[in-house]
């Protein structure tokens, strides 16, 4: 088991500290310096101080957390809720559950923080079934934060500061990580994504107006609070401030989570994680998790944000870097990652259902040896088809992966079809 | 198997009705519920949903409609053990799908089939968020991670 990142910074340093995961322990570190900073401040504050942070959510998408939490309707009388994003299912990604076993408090603070600036009065922490550690600890964590007054009435003597925390299991599906699949499956229902608009902060979880934000994303609330702007935008890039948990996961030698600032080079972070395994040479990395287009040999300098990422065809995503040694077959990549997404598409949309079915179903002809040139010009067409034109962005980020492989490893396919058979001997095993 | 629940439903309604007041609209707990009744006797069957339709004044239809979007629910018995390899990128980049393959033939079963004395289901799992670790398997809910063949093989004998 995993206890710390192999590099630290603000957010993991006490990882590898085990009273760091208890109420009194975090106290004795800093912990909650950034609620009582945040009490003493207008909640209007609050929110202007984390859009100038320039925090940018780490659940994917890397949208501004001040600026969504300002899309909160005010003068409205209805209940306000807070989501707490601790779904992790996206391939390639194992931060947030180290965050919620090792620093269950800090994630806590960060919606506390959020929630007094937002005014929420309840926060559902939904995080993925599979996770029951992660559970066990988040639920300890929030049971300690009642008994010493963090949490129910008048929270720290603040009068009209009342916020509740439940924690709530998911039950495995990937598409519940997507923010809209998420507030369906806790009304208890199925993870169908909803339609857009209305988005969650006017109708959200049982029509309540609805923040959702990522495990990671709350994590970094109580560091800006307590130490500042300048502090924050000190560290990273200037449109991507702060540190991440990489994740370095694949054919390196010490694959596990690093904490760098965003922006760090690729091709360090996997220097970081040993290099590859044996001395091999890289084929290609997946830079942000499975849905991520992945980048050939040639981009590792790239500098891992997403404004440097997005100029080379794909994103930061969650930071998980999946790197590929020389030995790997690019077809049997292909099919990993397409049985993933025809398993996993919630099949409301044809182009979602239909396509991840076909791109499977091409991908394993192909590696077996079946595959025609037709197939490659499918290969083109179909991810086109399915991208941009249905209720969720999972259908997006089914074609992406698909579209990076046809791009740089193009050359894989068109070998498997000449050939009649997979060229790569020495590949990982389908 | 209904009348199982019935049995064991005085005690869980109460603490299913316990958990309605966290979410504002009953329903809210449907997904805590059937984990309980799951808890309880393995799996959930038509006449459980039916009894939890009654509990959450919703259609049978739309428990069971839950009940088989979600990996993690159950509606047919189980082997004594769960056992998942994950078989996503990260662990097939370091051999979980060689390792699947030898655990199907050390069991004697193919991935989603239960062995013949209802000890052990086999199943393959995506990513578990665990790929700094691969290969990973899930036990019984526990992760074992860094596994080797040797190791693998180790658990699953020691399994009752
Ligand atoms: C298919 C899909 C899966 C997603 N899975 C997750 C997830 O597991 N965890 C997460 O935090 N965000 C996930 N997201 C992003 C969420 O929809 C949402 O943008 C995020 O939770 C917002 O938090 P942030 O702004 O703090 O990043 C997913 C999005 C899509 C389209
Ligand atoms: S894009 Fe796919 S996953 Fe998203 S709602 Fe449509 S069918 Fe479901
Ligand atoms: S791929 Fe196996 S744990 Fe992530």
């Amino acid at each position: 088991m995993i206890t710390r990142p192999q590099i630290t910074s603000y957010l993991s340093e006490h990882y590898g500290d085990e009273a760091y995961a208890e109420l009194s322990g975090y106290e004795a570190r800093g912990g909650f310096e950034g609620l009582r900073k945040a009490l003493r401040m207008e909640p209007g504050e609050i929110i202007e101080l984390v859009k100038s942070a320039g925090l940018r959510g780490r659940g994917g998408a890397g949208f501004s957390a001040g600026l969504k939490w300002s899309f909160m309707p005010s003068g409205d009388d209805r209940p306000k809720l807070f989501v707490c994003n601790g779904d992790e299912s996206e391939p390639g990604s194992f931060k947030d559950r180290l965050i919620m076993e090792r620093g269950p408090h800090q994630i806590l603070e960060g919606i506390l923080i959020g929630a007094w600036a937002i005014g929420a009065s309840k926060t559902y922490i939904y995080i993925r079934g599979e996770y029951v550690e992660s559970v066990r600890r988040l639920q300890q964590a929030v049971d300690q934060l009642y008994e010493r007054g963090y949490l129910g009435r008048s929270i720290l003597r603040k009068k009209g500061f009342d916020h509740d925390i439940v924690v709530h299991s998911g039950a495995g599906a990937y598409i519940c990580g997507e923010e809209t699949g998420l507030l369906e499956s806790l009304e208890g229902k199925k993870g169908q994504p909803r339609k857009k608009p209305p988005f969650p902060a006017q109708y959200g979880a049982f029509g309540l107006p609805t923040t959702v934000n990522n495990v990671e994303t709350f994590s970094h609330v109580p560091f800006i609070l307590a130490r500042g702007v300048d502090w924050f935008r000190g560290i990273g890039t200037e449109k991507s401030p702060g540190t991440t948990l990489y994740g370095v996961s694949g054919h390196v030698e010490r694959p596990g989570l690093f904490e760098l600032p965003l922006g760090t080079p690729l091709r360090e972070i996997i220097e970081h994680a040993g290099g590859v395994r044996g001395g091999r040479a890289v084929k290609g990395v997946i830079p942000g998790g499975m849905s991520m287009p992945i980048l050939p040999p040639s981009d590792l300098d790239v500098k891992m944000a997403d404004e440097f990422l997005s100029a080379r065809g794909t994103h930061l995503g969650t930071g998980g870097v999946m790197v590929m040694d020389e030995t790997t077959c690019m077809v049997r990549v292909a099919c990993v990652i397409s049985y993933f997404f025809r398993d996993e598409s919630c099949g409301q949309c044809t182009q979602c259902r239909e396509g991840t079915g076909w791109v499977n179903k091409i991908c394993e002809r192909i590696e077996a040896g079946r595959g025609t040139p037709a197939d490659l010009e499918l290969l083109d067409d179909v991810p086109s088809i399915m991208e941009g034109q249905t209720i969720c962005a999972f259908a997006d980020a089914a074609a992406w992966p698909i579209q990076g492989l046809m791009r740089h490893f193009r050359g894989d396919f068109e070998t498997h079809i000449a050939e009649k058979k997979c060229p790569f001997p020495e590949s990982f095993e389908l | 198997s209904g009348l199982e629940l019935d049995s064991v439903l005085p005690e869980i309604r109460e603490q299913i009705e316990a958990l309605f007041p966290r979410y504002p609209e009953k329903r809210g707990a449907l997904l805590p519920a059937i984990y309980l009744v799951q808890a309880k006797k393995g799996y959930v069957d038509e006449q459980d949903a039916r009894v939890l339709a009654e509990l959450f004044d919703i259609k049978p239809v739309e428990v069971w409609e839950v009940l088989s979007f979600y990996n993690m629910f159950y509606t047919t018995p189980q082997g004594r053990h769960h056992v998942h390899v994950c078989t996503n990128l990260p662990c097939s980049l370091r051999g979980s799908r060689s390792l699947l393959k030898s655990l199907e033939s050390h069991l004697g079963i193919r991935c989603g089939q239960t062995t013949s004395d209802g000890r052990i289901t086999l199943m393959h799992e995506e990513c578990l968020g665990s790929c700094g670790t691969a290969p990973v398997m899930r036990v019984d809910g526990e992760y074992v991670e860094n596994l080797n063949l040797d190791e693998a093989k180790r658990v699953l004998d020691g399994l009752g």
